[in-house]
């Protein structure tokens, strides 16, 4: 990189700030998502919405393309660097700002960690609902790029429930607010259509938190099956009857071995395993507990154990939380998958799943968000043999064509980054994506946020779009307002 | 004044005369084209045909015709909310979407329901009851409102509350395009974060993106509205009210409705609603009146919840406005209105959610007292990063702004706007920052 533009950085950042020799950069070459790796040409480390706005703003007079980075745990090469582009980490951007609970809002800089932001609620009984199992290191500003998930999404929600407003830095330079921190305001829902977006419509510098009131009452049962298809029925019987559980979670054998290696959750050995998490008020947890129960017990559970304690649900969740990482144990490499389907195709597609994997001789360990169906089969291979790691691969895609053609999705929260794009064209139509991405020319005309992640081809936006001028009126009203 | 655009219709310089009307005919059948009546009018704005497609093909055939024409277009559902918003800058065309009424996919077992944009709710809901589900949601006039009319106008009621906005709802969308093109995003599972959020960009635009032919939704259990409860308390002022609900919302407590209502002859009232199974819902209602100790209660009919709906009756001559603001600053909106109000003697009445989401309505003999009350009390909640949505004004009035401030983000809005409508087809001039 231009050492001039080196110095304009560190004019904004300080020496603290920049990270430009090749030895350093090796941190940034990927994100969570390893088997993807680009070396940026430098990574920048701003303090605030101002210095941001500062390296943007170079990024646009020089055309360089920039990558923003939270934590880098993302599991779809969201923040893969572009080479000739740099990276701009929000790590130092790590203040929480504004705490206001009667409002249940809180405003926070982008690098804070999920977790803090409950740390910070907790001592008054709120809590920031999504928990994606990354919530001990992942921040939020990468939240909110990948709208992410978590296991109590059922009932509470995604990154994007939860987000009110967000302040952003558009890839020109210019700084917008999002949305703000009262509901419905005059507009487009420009935050909804952000939130999500995989970093490709600009930079988050703030935003605005919904938290949530701590229930009364919260009750993990955990229930032992001898196969998935049994614990399937379950789930089905729970919604059936008109249940909203906060969480229903299930492993297979092979995550449950895994997972016991890892971290000793003292899970039963057997086919499948369910945690349902019931919470509220306490009349009501009690009252819809039973009924689990029987339900559990009426499609076959061999165990059903109630957590008596928060340390024994803590237990509990430990070996779920930990079952990607835990899957290391078993195997010495393994891809992360995120498929979506229909609740009611789960068994079908676990058939088919098992199928593919005896043909490939490849193992896959099965985590779910079984309330949702969103499916995290754990492709598990040794690199070091000749073709598996490619086998690996293909097996993975061909388990997310089976998701499109259940009629589900390719990614229900870690995004489709880098890893995905090309499922995209699988998913959606030509006219689908193009219609996408009339979004990103409207945010982004010369692709400088993050180019080349999400959709298999960028749409050619040039730089005077369309035939539509300001109607008079607008200029009127803007007149009267302004 | 812009090319191409003229304030008062025929854009690119279409007339009468020279619109090719049998070509719309032929797309979508002689007999569902037809001329317009006073009932057809938008905003007092007169279009020249109203066609009614069979199908989203047909209706996307129908836009591109019309915008390869230069004609301005407003969609329509069931024909409730069609004034609120601006006047139409320019208006030819109404497109119906009043066939597009079918319930595409109701797969019970997952929680989602596909539907046409014209389907009305009351008969969606009425079928999802069948299996014990319902989109949870509660706009205004069910059994004439049309899926596609709450996506667009983001009509929300009482139980936004508990399970959130439509937005929050959606799970998947078709779009007809100005240009013809129709465009599917989202899906139909729950838990989807396979490209842009096109549902939640297409809910709230008031049709000025795209048309809305058909939508997913995740739904929720009937079931635990069985055992319904609802607690009336009367506090002695606005303020009380506003500790109130500030105090539920910081319970424990998982009510799924919880609404003020105050107006210039009356104290104000505290609804609260809770929902489940019997033994949680009593046990509810004991730690409610222990919180609610301060004030009186003084009923509990479900009568209640319409109190929106009702805020429309024999509203000819009022102005209903929607306010925003935080939960917090109920009482401070409820004061603003009363200072705008007093200033002309105005009688109102507010219907306020604890979302900070709000309808206040205002009502007297002198049209000009109210269009003064309505700017007053937007520079007021404004200036504490709330808004005001003025849905109906009474005629005479001058027009007071549909939207007010669309803040700073503005000029991305225009952008989206003249990406996807670049000749400005659909409801010009009718969203917010006159877009």
């Amino acid at each position: 990189m231009d050492a001039r533009i080196l110095q304009e950085f560190r004019a904004i950042t300080g020496d603290r700030g920049i990270i430009s020799s090749a030895e350093q950069l090796h941190t940034y070459e990927c994100d969570g998502l390893t088997n993807f790796r680009v070396l940026p040409q430098a990574v920048v480390l701003p303090e605030s919405a101002e210095q941001v706005q500062a390296i943007v703003r170079v990024c646009h007079r020089e055309r360089i393309p920039f990558v923003a980075r939270g934590s880098g745990t993302g599991l779809s090469g969201g923040a893969l660097p572009v080479e000739n582009g740099i990276v701009i980490s929000t790590a130092r951007m790590n203040r929480i700002l504004e705490v206001d609970l009667p409002n249940a809002r809180v405003v926070v800089e982008p690098g804070v960690i999920n977790l803090d932001v409950t740390g910070r609620v907790a001592p008054q009984g709120f809590f920031y609902a999504p928990d994606p199992s990354s919530q001990s290191v992942c921040s939020i500003g990468g939240n909110v790029a990948e709208n992410s998930g978590g296991a109590h999404c059922l009932k509470y929600g995604f990154t994007t429930t939860h987000v009110l407003g967000i302040e952003v830095v558009l890839p020109d330079g210019t700084m917008v607010h999002l949305g703000g921190k009262t509901l419905d305001a005059p507009g487009y829902d420009l935050p909804g259509v952000f939130v999500g977006s995989e970093g490709t419509l600009g930079v988050t510098t703030k935003v605005i938190l919904r938290v949530v009131k701590r229930p009364e009452c919260i009750q993990t049962l955990l229930a032992a099956f001898g196969t998935t298809g049994e614990a399937g029925a379950a789930v089905s019987g729970i919604i059936a009857a008109g249940m909203v559980p906060a969480a229903i979670e299930m492993m297979d054998n092979l995550s449950i071995q895994a997972a016991e290696a890892a971290v000793h959750a003292h899970y039963p050995d057997c086919g499948g395993l369910l945690l349902v998490e019931l919470d509220g008020p306490t009349a009501e947890v009690a009252a819809l507990m039973e009924k689990v129960n029987e339900i559990c017990n009426g499609c076959g559970a061999t165990e059903i154990r109630v957590a008596q304690s928060e340390a024994e649900r803590a237990v509990f969740w430990k070996g779920r939380k930990a079952a990607f990482a835990a899957v290391g144990r078993i195997s010495p490499n393994y891809i992360v998958q995120d498929g979506v389907i229909p609740r009611t195709a789960l068994p079908r597609v676990m058939t088919e799943i098992e199928r593919l994997s005896a043909a490939a001789g490849i193992k896959v360990a099965n985590v779910f968000h079984a309330g949702d169906g969103n499916l995290h089969p754990l492709v598990l291979y040794d690199r070091r043999i000749p073709g598996q790691e490619h086998a690996a691969e293909e097996l993975a895609m061909r388990i997310l064509e089976l998701c499109i053609e259940a009629g589900g999705s390719i990614t229900g929260e870690h995004g489709v980054g880098e890893e995905k794009k090309q499922m995209m064209g699988k998913m959606y139509s030509e006219p689908d994506l193009e219609t996408m991405q009339l979004v990103r020319c409207a945010f982004d005309p010369l692709q400088l946020s993050n180019p080349s992640k999400v959709f298999p081809r960028p749409r050619l936006c040039g730089e005077k779009p369309g035939r539509y001028e300001p109607h008079p009126l607008e200029i009127a009203g803007i007149a009267e307002r302004f | 004044m812009a090319a191409g655009h003229s304030a008062t219709g025929g854009g690119a310089g279409a007339t009468l005369t020279e619109v090719a009307w049998d070509e719309l005919r032929a797309i979508v059948g002689p007999e569902h084209v037809r001329a317009v009546g006073l009932e057809d009018q938008v905003a007092g704005v007169a279009p020249r045909m109203v066609a009614e497609p069979a199908d989203e093909t047909q209706l996307a055939a129908a836009l591109r015709w019309a915008n390869d024409a230069g004609l301005a277009v407003a969609p329509r559902g069931g024909g409730n909310k069609t004034g609120w918003g601006n006047p139409p800058a320019r208006l030819d065309l109404i497109l119906s979407t009043d066939r597009l009424n079918a319930i595409v996919e109701h797969a019970w077992a997952d929680l989602t329901v596909v539907v046409q944009a014209g389907a009305r709710v009351g008969d969606v809901q009425r079928e999802l009851a069948k299996h014990g589900q319902y989109i949870a949601t509660d706009p205004l006039w069910p059994e004439r409102a049309t899926i596609g009319g709450i996506l667009s106008t983001n009509d929300s009621g009482t139980l936004r509350l508990r399970y959130g906005a439509l937005r929050d709802l959606i799970i998947g969308v078709t779009l007809a395009l100005a240009d013809g093109t129709l465009a599917r995003s989202g899906g139909k599972v729950v838990k989807n974060v396979a490209g842009y959020d096109l549902p939640k960009l297409a809910t709230g635009a008031l049709g000025t993106l795209g048309v809305i032919t058909q939508a997913a939704f995740r739904l929720h259990p009937l079931s635990a509205a069985g055992n319904g409860r609802t607690l009336t308390f009367r506090a002695g002022g606005v303020g009380d009210a506003n500790r109130l609900i500030v105090e539920l919302q910081a319970s424990a407590l998982a009510h799924t409705g919880l609404q003020a209502r105050a107006r210039h002859d009356a104290q104000a009232e505290v609804d609260v609603r809770f929902e489940g199974t019997a033994a949680g819902v009593e046990a509810q209602c004991v730690t409610a009146r222990k919180i609610a100790a301060f004030v009186v209660e003084t009923g509990n009919s479900t009568e209640v919840w319409q109190a929106r709906q009702e805020l429309w009756t024999q509203a000819e001559t009022a102005a209903l406005a929607k306010f925003s603001v935080l939960p917090t600053r109920i009482a401070a909106a409820c004061e603003a209105v009363r200072r705008a109000a007093g200033k002309g003697d105005l009688k109102w009445r507010i219907v306020a959610q604890g979302t900070g989401l709000g309808w206040v309505r205002l009502e007297g003999v002198r049209p000009e007292e109210i269009r003064e009350a309505l700017l007053a009390l937007r520079a007021e909640l404004e200036r504490e990063a709330g808004s005001l949505f003025v849905a109906q004004q009474p005629v005479g009035t001058g027009t007071v702004e549909a939207w007010g401030s669309p803040g700073d983000a503005f000029p991305v809005m225009l952008r989206v706007k003249q990406q996807f409508d670049p000749r400005g087809t659909l409801n010009p001039g009718r969203f917010a920052g006159g877009i």
